[in-house]
């Protein structure tokens, strides 16, 4: 067989193979233990394997300096730092701090959005893992109205 | 049956920026009921994953504390017009949805 043939062929095989991973590589199973600590340091030790966060100042975290409704509470995580696997959200205050974790691969910004639910003023903190570290960014935001619904 | 996703992908040369809103009561289980005073159960998101062209760019892990019909933004590097970019998701009950879209 032609030997550029041969190489396509191979070259096909793995392309298929690649492509019939599933899914569930890329994050993992959802992280149940993680979403149902009651403890933020918890939280992050269960997801992360230890609950120290380095503080940078390479990450922009927006979230309102006052949520009027704290059932909806737009945050937004966008960060220069190199190499992100994955972006989380922790609201100290919550009955359950983690909140949210954003898993992606290189061809993926480290530019985030999401809505979230506070219960009631508190702090919250971006986590941004890289391959080089865990870093983070805290931010106060005031809720005048709780959104846990309790 | 219709999905309940909204997908808008905006292609700005090979950045797609994604935008997707959904339909789902992410109930925390924490809530009572204000006429039966019986809580109700949890019912919310688990897991969200968009595949561009079948490969994951995004996996998103939910609380019951992501917001009622949640919405998600990010960007991705590498898209071309006519390439395929998906929307799935499964919640606590097992229920799912997805829906396609064809980037261009």
């Amino acid at each position: 067989m032609h030997a550029g043939r041969r190489l396509f062929i191979k070259g096909g095989i793995a392309f298929v193979a690649l492509m019939s991973l599933p899914k569930a590589l890329l994050a993992g199973a959802w992280p149940q233990k993680a979403f149902q600590s009651t403890v933020a340091r918890e939280a992050l030790s269960d997801l992360f394997g230890t609950d120290q966060t380095t503080p940078s100042g390479e990450i922009t975290l927006g979230a309102p300096v006052i949520a009027e409704d704290g059932a909806v509470v737009p945050v937004s995580v966008k960060t220069s730092l190199q190499g992100v696997e994955s972006i989380s959200i922790v609201v100290e205050k919550n009955p359950r701090p983690l909140t949210i974790s954003f898993v992606f691969p290189p061809e993926t910004l480290p530019d985030v959005a999401c809505r979230i639910k506070m219960a009631e003023t508190s702090n919250v903190m971006a986590v941004v893992k890289t391959n080089d570290g865990i870093f983070s960014a805290t931010k106060e935001v005031k809720v005048t109205i709780g959104g846990c619904g309790g | 049956m219709a999905s309940n996703i909204k997908l808008k992908v905006k292609l700005k040369g090979e950045v797609a920026e994604v935008k997707s809103l959904m339909l789902h009561p992410m109930e925390t289980g924490a809530r009572k009921d204000p006429d039966s005073e019986d809580i109700v159960p949890a019912h919310h998101i688990t897991q969200l994953t968009f595949t561009h062209n079948g490969k994951p760019v995004m996996v998103v892990n939910c609380s019951t504390a992501v917001a009622k019909d949640p919405f998600f933004s990010f960007s991705f590097k590498g898209a071309s017009p006519g390439d395929k970019l998906t929307v799935s998701w499964v919640d606590n009950k097992g229920e799912s949805d997805s829906i396609e879209k064809v980037l261009g």
